[in-house]
């Protein structure tokens, strides 16, 4: 199976006043697994329905290789679309649904029954080839999509937020099978989640949108580490935005004159864990709360502003008799302290 | 289904003596003809003093008769075949259009089923006279058409607005054009729907009078159209043979249809 590359090509889309994209231009390698990460309303669905063929940009290429789509019928884009709500066929069984695709391009019989087998095995449903569509389970469901999307063998695959039905434990186990799946077939695949630790863990790479927009493309470590706005760095988690006059150096070195970004989880209370040129935050604690594997620590800074600071639970030994309002210090190591370009929002 | 309301005896027995007496209000004036129809006499009486199916043989030998019957029914089948997949595809594009476009569109097209039947029959008439179409089947079916259009929409609306439209997409995504996700992922899963409004569609047509009193003519009779004629010319019995062959018509494919939606 040979996958193509995607070319988005400042494709925009509004409608009436609403903006849902907006001049967004995007590479994917041919055999890449991106995602395009956001908040609801940020432009991901709309652009994943435009590179379907059911969103018409205003303005714009798509290009699938070397071939413009932006005005092909979604039919004839051999793309393989996973819907949300899965979208099976409730008329037919699980085998006509998976066959469907094939039957439309009229593949004889005996061949489609035994394509659509071999793709039920590959998503481990064997046995449920006639089993009726209403008699399955969510996990079950979401496998046919699968089936029924990679039969045909297309040349990319879409996904709109495939998992968001499954409870927390099959939501992990499919974002791995997903995964997997797009390793053995090597087909570019563009998967959209509101849903950050996913993209993390499923991704080559991340486009974090906002407002229509495409705020950061890179690869999940770096838009977590290295996040290019402030919209990007708290999003990806619990990130704390700091102005560089309410940080010291342990060196007492000049801190950087920009915004600074330091993760709640890059912080450590002992000093003597962080190298010299580490950063400490001094205040008030606030609050703080015990999550199982690690603590939360609110830490209220001489200006006012408050910062989250994350402590594993193995290292934690001291946080149980932490008392409220005792004066504390927290040291970030100089690789985790990340300076955002642009002004404090 | 009574469960629910007071184990009380005689609250019962009124609630069932009430319901009775509405059911009896709602078909004693279509029971009533059919002891009539088996009368010997050659007068409406009620009740007969003798009984015969010489009516029923009347009806049956009369080429008149036998003539409006073959139209009626002609009519009936060309008007659901063209009104059902026209509503469909009306449904379609006003619930993909949404908003106020598919409201307006709604309105118009509901229009003629709000409209008292004598205007429209009389607007139509002009219009057709137009075209020189008066007096022709072509003319009455055009009528009947409008009238069962907006029938089957009020079937069929709902229906869609209940449908899952991402089918379509998927569908389309697989590689189906419109006509294939229409017909093969819409149609099959509104097959209840479609039979239903396509029974209304053929019902409308064949009760339709008014229409059919100022557009057909001569050899284009319907059924209704005639019964309205004899009635006013010569009261006799047939009349009342024919009202009961037509309630036991209707009865059967309205049982027969309700038995396969349950199924």
């Amino acid at each position: 199976m040979k996958s193509l590359p995607i070319t988005i090509d400042s494709v925009s889309k509004a409608y009436g006043s609403y903006v849902a994209l907006d001049d967004v231009s995007l590479d994917i390698q041919a055999g890449e697994f991106l995602t395009l990460l956001g908040p609801s309303g940020s432009g991901k669905t709309t652009l994943l329905m435009a590179l379907a063929g059911f969103v018409r940009p205003d303005s714009g290429k798509l290009l699938l290789g070397d071939r413009d789509i932006t005005r092909l019928a979604p039919n004839k884009r051999d793309i393989g679309i996973v819907f949300q709500n899965y979208a099976l066929f409730p008329h037919m069984n699980v085998l006509a649904n998976v066959a469907y695709p094939l039957a439309l391009r009229k593949t004889p019989r005996a061949e489609a029954r035994q394509r659509a087998l071999a793709t039920l095995a590959r998503v481990k449903l064997d046995g449920l080839a006639e089993r009726n569509v209403a008699a399955l389970s969510g996990g079950q469901r979401q496998r046919v999509a699968l089936a029924r999307a990679i039969v045909f063998e297309p040349r990319v695959m879409l996904m709109d937020e495939p998992l968001s039905a499954l409870d927390k434990n099959l939501r992990e186990t499919m974002q791995y099978e997903i995964r997997r799946l797009h390793d053995d077939l090597g087909i570019t695949t563009i998967y959209v989640t509101h849903d950050q630790r996913e993209a993390l863990i499923m991704s080559d790479r991340i486009a974090v949108m906002n407002s229509g927009r495409i705020q950061q493309i890179d690869t999940p470590q770096r838009i977590y580490d290295r996040p290019s706005t402030r919209f990007v760095a708290e999003f990806m988690g619990e990130a704390n935005i700091v102005a560089p006059g309410s940080v010291r150096r342990i060196d007492g070195a000049e801190a950087s004159g920009e915004t600074l970004m330091i993760r709640a989880e890059s912080f450590h209370l002992d000093a003597k864990l962080v190298g010299s040129d580490a950063v400490a935050l001094e205040g008030i604690l606030r609050a703080k709360a015990f999550r199982g594997e690690n603590w939360l620590l609110t830490l209220a800074l001489d200006g006012g502003q408050e910062v989250l600071v994350c402590i594993p639970a193995a290292l934690a030994g001291g946080c149980a008799e932490l008392a409220a309002g005792q004066r504390m210090t927290a040291y970030a190591p100089a690789a985790k302290v990340h300076a955002i370009p642009g002004a404090m929002a | 289904m009574l469960e629910a309301y007071p184990q009380n005896r005689l609250a019962r027995i009124v609630l069932w003596s009430f319901a009775a007496l509405v059911m009896a209000f709602l078909m004693l004036p279509t029971l009533v003809v059919v002891p009539l129809s088996f009368s010997a006499s050659n007068l409406l009486e009620f009740p007969p003093h003798a009984y015969s199916l010489r009516w029923y043989e009347n009806f049956f030998g009369s080429a008149t008769w036998m003539a409006a019957l073959r139209t009626s029914l002609i009519l009936g089948t060309l008007t659901a075949l063209i009104a059902v997949p026209f509503a469909l595809l009306a449904c379609i594009s006003m619930n993909r259009l949404g908003g106020k476009t598919a409201a307006s569109i709604q309105g118009i097209l509901l229009t003629p089923s709000v409209t008292p039947g004598i205007l429209l029959a009389i607007g139509l008439f002009f219009v057709l006279a137009a075209q020189r179409l008066v007096g022709t089947l072509f003319g009455v079916l055009v009528g009947h058409v409008v009238l069962a259009v907006p029938v089957a929409c009020i079937v069929l609306l709902p229906a869609l607005a209940r449908f899952d439209w991402n089918q379509v997409q998927a569908a389309r995504s697989l590689g189906a054009d419109w006509a294939r996700a229409v017909g093969g992922i819409i149609v099959p899963q509104l097959q209840l729907s479609l039979l239903s409004a396509t029974l209304m569609a053929f019902l409308t047509s064949l009760d339709e009078s008014v229409i059919s009193i100022f557009i057909a003519s001569g050899r284009n009779s319907t059924m209704p159209k005639l019964m309205f004629l004899s009635l006013r010319d010569q009261i006799d019995p047939t009349i009342a043979a024919i009202s009961t062959l037509w309630t036991a018509i209707v009865v059967v494919v309205v049982v027969i249809v309700a038995l396969r939606q349950k199924a």
